[in-house]
């Protein structure tokens, strides 16, 4: 499984309710449930991932995280799980917003953009960058809003968000991004893990 | 019309109180099982049929001769594998294939009822065929399902008997009849009731028979089962064995052909006077008036998973009415799994062979009934 996925995995307690926004084909919602008890649902705008959910035996929404978050009441779920998904959506913001009216916790994580590999080719090259993380075209990509470890640290910040825990991810390192090295990890990780509340 | 087979039926002797006041008793309910009940009895699945659906799910239904409505899904080794599960499936009261209906004799004045039968609800029809679980001795059933007002009674049953389901799908249905529905089943009363053979509903005693104006309701509803971009791929403006347009009112298209066809078949299976009264009983549905406006209390006391299927094509019962139902469970926290399928097939898609369906279907029951 990937690294990200273990990462999450630890930051979820035992025995809670847990949502899955942007479930994909299950893969980590199927990891929680076996190996930490924990009362999962996912939503999923794919028709073709939610079949795949099905067949593993997982509750799974087919719907569009943009608009289908409304349903579910105030603090219904322990964790909400948003794994890079959060620039994809026309309003990131109000997708953060609805992750923590829905659950007491959420734990976010986003393909870094100020990693030095992505500068880098954007410096060389002078084209838009395509890496491991960040895999396609900039005509076809499902990324409407990139941003950086930085500034995600920075948006939570400004909004008196919460950072209960900030990773950084690198070649399957974790460490913890804080103040000090917020700058230099910016620039080492490939994707930044946070678990945030309200 | 099913005088010559020997239907299953139950005679329900527990007095049945209705929704409309009247009290019945000693009422037969008639049904047919497939497949075993297993020793622990964990593996029945109640299935309720639709509109003109009868308890002929699956094989070759005895009446019509033809395949049970739903075989695309039940059966050996289908969605609902009758290998594995043991299928039960009841008439509903009001209908004409053995329950009791409005082709039933009453015993007060030794008639046929007609439209003096009473008016029963979908509530009816459901605490009705509850009587079944005591029947076959059964404490849970491990799933109950339906399409269209088969769904509406699965919604139904769970908010009555919120601990005897373990799993429930409602498909293609809706948790309120709305204005456009109850528009379209009263077009359909209307033609039935304007045809001179009616008699005011006393056509049996009579021995008249209202086929022309049933058939003409059975045509404007199956219309509305259908999907406009299904009717013109099937169709089209194609001509019924003919090259040139015939410049009368025969049926030149095909599509003529096709809906009298639906009509004229129908008539031989099915009763007007039931079609009145479970067209009404679908109109009076409505599960959240019933709940003071909140659907969530209807299922606050159900620890039943709930599967809720809608069809893209779907303009009867659209997927937004079915989304409602996954709302007000989530709304309660309850664990409820959505699904909306591709299909250019209409509100008729899940009786069709429509795979994505039917895989979800399969996949659904079968991983819930590992977690027994």
């Amino acid at each position: 499984m990937k690294q990200e996925f273990k990462v999450i995995t630890n930051l979820v307690e035992k025995n809670t309710r847990v949502l899955d926004v942007g479930c994909g084909d299950g893969t980590l919602m199927e990891f929680l449930k076996n190996n930490k008890k924990i009362d999962i649902r996912g939503i999923e705008i794919s028709k073709n991932n939610v079949q795949k959910c099905i067949k593993k035996g997982l509750t799974v929404i087919e719907g569009d995280a943009e608009k289908d978050l409304t349903q579910f009441p105030d603090r219904s779920f322990d964790f909400v799980i948003l794994s890079q998904t959060l620039q994809a959506f026309l309003n990131p913001k109000i997708v953060i917003d609805e992750l923590l009216r829905v659950g007491k916790k959420a734990i976010v994580t986003i393909p870094n953009f100020g990693f030095w590999k992505v500068r880098l080719h954007l410096l060389i090259k002078g084209t838009m960058p395509i890496t491991k993380d960040l895999p396609d075209e900039w005509y076809n990509t499902p990324n409407l809003h990139m941003c950086t470890i930085k500034d995600f640290f920075n948006f939570c910040n400004n909004r008196k968000i919460k950072l209960d825990k900030s990773l950084a991810l690198h070649n399957k390192k974790t460490s913890l991004i804080t103040n000090i090295n917020l700058t230099i990890k910016n620039l080492s990780a490939e994707l930044g893990i946070f678990l945030i509340e309200k | 019309m099913n005088n010559t087979i020997n239907l299953k039926k139950i005679i329900i002797d527990k007095a049945l109180k209705l929704d409309c006041g009247k009290i019945i008793n000693n009422f037969p309910v008639a049904y047919e099982t497939y497949g075993t009940l297993s020793n622990k009895k964990d593996n029945a699945i109640l299935i309720f049929h639709a509109l003109t659906g009868d308890q002929f799910v699956s094989g070759i239904n005895p009446i019509t001769k033809k395949d049970g409505w739903w075989s695309y899904a039940v059966g050996p080794g289908k969605a609902i594998n009758t290998d594995k599960y043991f299928v039960i499936c009841a008439n509903v009261i009001g209908g004409c294939m053995g329950s009791y209906g409005p082709a039933d004799i009453d015993s007060n004045t030794n008639k046929i009822f007609g439209t003096n039968f009473p008016v029963i609800t979908i509530n009816d029809m459901v605490n009705a065929q509850y009587n079944l679980l005591d029947f076959f001795k059964i404490d849970q059933l491990f799933c109950v399902t339906g399409g269209s007002m088969g769904g509406m009674q699965v919604l139904q049953f769970v908010s009555n008997f919120p601990d005897k389901a373990k799993i429930a799908i409602p498909i293609a249905c809706t948790a309120s009849h709305s204005a456009q529905n109850i528009a379209f089943n009263e077009l359909g009363r209307q033609s039935i009731m304007a045809d001179v053979n009616w008699v005011n509903g006393n056509y049996l005693n009579e021995k008249l028979n209202p086929d022309k104006g049933l058939s003409v309701a059975r045509m404007a509803a199956h219309i509305t089962y259908l999907s406009k971009n299904g009717l013109q791929e099937k169709f089209g403006r194609k001509l019924q064995e003919r090259d040139n347009l015939k410049f009368g009112f025969d049926a030149d298209f095909q599509i003529e052909s096709y809906l009298r066809h639906q009509g004229a078949v129908f008539v031989d299976r099915f009763d007007a006077n039931s079609y009145l009264y479970i067209t009404r009983a679908m109109d009076y549905f409505d599960l959240i008036k019933q709940n003071d406006g909140n659907l969530s209390k209807a299922f606050e006391k159900s620890k039943t998973k709930f599967f809720v299927i809608s069809f893209t094509s779907d303009w009867l019962y659209p997927t937004s009415e079915n989304k409602d139902i996954v709302i007000a469970l989530n709304a309660i926290g309850a664990d409820v799994g959505f699904v909306e399928i591709e299909s250019d097939k209409g509100h008729d898609s899940f009786l069709l062979n429509v795979p994505e369906f039917l895989e979800s279907l399969k996949n659904y029951i079968n991983t819930s009934y590992l977690k027994n």
